[in-house]
């Protein structure tokens, strides 16, 4: 019989017999004629809406479409940094749900997601920035989240080898996130496809979504590559692409897709034991546990599908990272890649119904969506089941715009490519 | 990604500021924001956001400061053509610049 469950014994029991007994992370689905719900995007959001609609309202009919393969789009094109240092009464309580579920979710799916909690440290350079940075570290601890101001020693002594005496930006300080750290992006997506796949959810890779079919205003299904596929609702999951998608069902989003570039350098020994990110320009690096600098900045900030980005914005992040830590000067790049980001107006993200019945869309995560993802998964599990927000998400509406009632964490304005 | 200005020629990215959507039209200045909200709720926060060629604004901040409408493929980053907003504009109203 394969082995399912993970543990120490199965292991073992594997490594005695030449690891040919495990049995596969999901199964190769085929569309069945319909289902009860249907989910748009087998990314990390669609993939943890799937589970958790199983896992919390079973006995449902489940696919997850995916026009590619589970793991090849923005679930592993991220930095993989998780947070909830968010300021907006909107925002925190639903991204400090993310975090606990992230603490929890290992054990929760059966699947080490490597989740380390190794603190995310914003680095303030002025007064401003300092006063900024207190305003939201108390507007976490009022949430009930955890956030310490740290001063020019304490972050000294916590990374000694930072820029501190730039003239431009000297290092006044850092507010810490003790909680924040990073998870293994690739695990998530394949550790929420296993789950989902064991509750009996159909994972359809290479399955192209084409149309949205509408039957006297409610969505009955989808037109894909591989036919018709029935369904009781549709949740459009498809970040870079909503626009594209919800285009389908004559929906115009407050969305531009923009390009994200991030980097990976050659392997160091350890040294950036937390994730630091740059006050006085855009800039942020960890270190991943095979001594890789991760780290990204800027989107390249004009609409694009293209999964590349240009020049100008590697110079700006390398900049950024030279006036922070002037000692990975001599460092070597391994990788870089670009993503799509579902740029909202208001840089917050949409969880909500649709005008269409029976079609729900979760989109506009801008270049914040990883660290949403069990959130995410769990508040459009619950819209979709039963039709009203989930108590952490009741600001994501999509008719916000229109009310003025914008969630404008950063104060831009309508102008998605600054946020 | 290159823009080619019809003044100053060639320049790299670095030179222009991003103004996206060159279609979007604001209503009129006697729109009612009581009457037509969603008139102005499409112009300020609605977009196509197209896979395929894009009409934009760019701005040459660093060389001749001219507004540009940019037809560009947003699935190559392919440009088709550049072409100074006055122009368009004029054009569009049927007089001259």
């Amino acid at each position: 019989m394969p082995t399912d469950r993970y543990s120490l014994f199965s292991l073992l029991r594997e490594g005695l017999r030449g690891n040919t007994g495990w049995k596969a992370a999901w199964r190769k689905a085929a569309p069945a004629p319909a289902y009860d719900y249907v989910i748009v995007g087998g990314g990390g959001h669609g993939l943890a809406t799937a589970y958790y609609l199983a896992r919390r309202y079973g006995g449902l009919r489940i696919a997850v479409v995916e026009k590619g393969w589970i793991g090849g789009g923005n679930v592993g094109r991220n930095t993989t940094i998780v947070r909830s240092n968010y300021l907006l009464p909107g925002n925190e309580p639903f991204y400090e749900c993310s975090m606990k579920l992230w603490e929890g979710l290992e054990q929760d799916i059966n699947y080490n997601a490597m989740v380390s909690q190794r603190g995310v440290l914003n680095l303030f350079h002025n007064d401003a920035q300092r006063n900024a940075y207190i305003r939201r570290g108390n507007g976490m601890r009022l949430h009930g989240v955890d956030a310490e101001l740290l001063d020019a020693t304490a972050v000294r002594e916590k990374l000694p080898f930072l820029n501190f005496d730039d003239a431009r930006f000297p290092i006044r300080g850092g507010l810490l996130q003790p909680r924040g750290g990073t998870v293994r992006h690739d695990a998530v997506a394949w550790g929420y496809a296993r789950a989902a796949d064991r509750l009996g959810v159909d994972i359809i890779e290479n399955c192209e979504v084409t149309g949205i079919r509408i039957e006297r205003g409610r969505a009955v299904g989808v037109e894909t590559s591989r036919g018709f596929v029935g369904a009781g609702k549709v949740g459009l999951a498809c970040a870079g692409n909503s626009s594209r998608v919800a285009a389908m069902a004559g929906l115009r989003l407050p969305i531009e897709s923009h390009v994200l570039q991030a980097f990976v350098s050659e392997g160091l020994k350890p040294f950036i034991d937390c994730v630091v990110t740059f006050g006085a320009g855009h800039f942020y690096i960890s270190q991943s546990d095979k001594g890789g600098l991760v780290f990204g900045g800027d989107i390249d900030g004009y609409n694009s599908y293209a999964q590349r980005g240009n020049l100008p914005v590697i110079e700006d992040v390398c900049e950024g990272g030279m006036a922070l830590m002037p000692r990975i000067g001599r460092v070597r790049l391994l990788r870089h890649w670009g993503g799509l980001m579902d740029m909202s107006m208001d840089g917050s993200p949409i969880i909500d119904r649709t005008p269409v019945d029976g079609l729900y869309l979760n989109a506009g995560w801008c270049y914040g969506g990883f660290k949403a993802t069990p959130a995410s998964g769990l508040c459009f599990a619950h819209l979709l089941a039963r039709d009203e927000p989930h108590p952490v998400a009741t600001a994501y509406r999509l008719d916000r715009f229109a009310r003025g009632a914008v969630i404008d964490e950063k104060g831009m304005g309508a102008q998605p490519n600054l946020h | 990604m290159r823009l080619t200005c019809p003044f100053c020629g060639s320049r790299g990215l670095e030179e222009f500021t991003y103004r996206g959507d060159a279609l979007v039209r604001r209503p009129a200045a006697d729109t009612s924001l009581q009457t037509d909200a969603q008139a102005w709720t499409d112009y300020v926060y609605l977009r196509d956001n197209p896979a395929g060629l894009h009409s934009e604004l760019w701005y040459h901040g660093v060389g001749c400061r001219s507004w540009l409408v940019v037809t560009r493929d947003t699935r190559t980053h392919r440009v088709d053509d550049v072409r100074a907003a006055s122009a368009v504009a004029a054009e569009r109203s049927g007089g001259a610049a």
